[in-house]
């Protein structure tokens, strides 16, 4: 059981970190802000979402499992306030999400 | 003349239901949380939280924060299985930004749209947006009365969100508003 946990937990945190190496690399890659802020999404939703799994299998049954369901709850209600707050203060400082989706050479 | 103020006095009696009904879960909650975070069970820390609980509800009682708006008690109930399809769709959707963004800049296309959202109240519109937001490879960027405009990574996330099921899902949440309880922000 302890080994099954266990594995589980490396499992999980694993594939979470590499969501989170994958986001990373989207933030830097993407061509303009608002297709970056996607990459970001990833890492806080998955990456976030399997690293606090992969905590709650080692933590087990006790009050830390609860602590981390809050965390998930509080990322996961309040994330999308902040991403859009973002993506709406980029669109008012006059930045143009349609520019570069027609000419795609712009960005090399 | 008795019936009119018959019917004023179980009007009055069913909103202080209403009104009794969100503090009374709004203390569960509290309270739940408390527990989470402390974790001791001391006479005197239990007292400490009895009050800080009972302090908050009046706190919250008094600037009048607590409504159907910004506890809807009304939506917990389908909102636990929407959050579930939710969550499997955020999944979904995670894989596929994954397969885009290693595949490279070139191969994204994004794209800008509008959507209809067909929710009445504010709680429904918030949650939509939100949930628009939290799936990646879509994001809000704009909310204009029922129009949201949507920012999209890929096609694949363009369709699945122009399909309208995650905007009828909502919606049949929001049909659990109580009769009443004006649905209209």
């Amino acid at each position: 059981m302890e080994l099954l946990l266990d594995g589980l937990s490396w499992i999980t945190i694993i594939s979470g970190s590499l969501f989170c190496i994958i986001g990373a690399f989207g933030v830097v890659t993407l061509p303009d802000f608002f297709c970056r802020m996607h990459g970001a999404s990833v890492i806080d939703t998955m990456g976030l979402g399997l690293i606090l799994l992969g905590l709650g299998f080692q933590t087990g049954l006790t009050l830390a499992l609860g602590k981390l369901v809050m965390i998930f709850v509080f990322i996961f209600f309040t994330s999308p306030t902040g991403t859009h707050a973002l993506a709406r203060a980029a669109l008012y400082s006059g930045l143009d999400p349609v520019a570069t989706i027609k000419p795609r050479t712009r960005m090399q | 003349m008795t019936i009119l103020s018959l019917l004023c006095f179980a009007v009055l009696l069913k909103e202080m239901v209403k009104i009794l009904m969100h503090l009374i879960t709004l203390a569960i909650g509290l309270t739940v949380l408390w527990f989470l975070l402390s974790g001791y069970f001391i006479p005197l820390t239990l007292a400490l939280g009895v009050i800080s609980v009972l302090f908050v509800l009046w706190l919250a009682h008094r600037m009048d924060v607590i409504d159907h708006e910004s506890h809807p008690i009304h939506m917990t109930a389908k909102g636990i299985g929407y959050y579930f399809w939710l969550l499997w769709e955020i999944i979904k959707s995670n894989f596929n930004v994954t397969i885009a963004i290693l595949s490279g800049p070139r191969s994204v296309t994004p794209s800008l749209f509008k959507v209809q959202a067909s929710q009445t109240s504010d709680v429904g519109k918030v949650t939509y947006a939100n949930s628009i937001t939290l799936t990646p490879g879509t994001v809000t960027i704009l909310v204009e009365d029922n129009k949201f405009t949507v920012h999209s990574l890929t096609s694949a996330a363009k369709e699945g969100l122009q399909s309208g099921e995650m905007d009828r899902k909502i919606t049949a949440l929001e049909g659990f508003v109580a009769p009443g309880s004006e649905g209209a922000g």
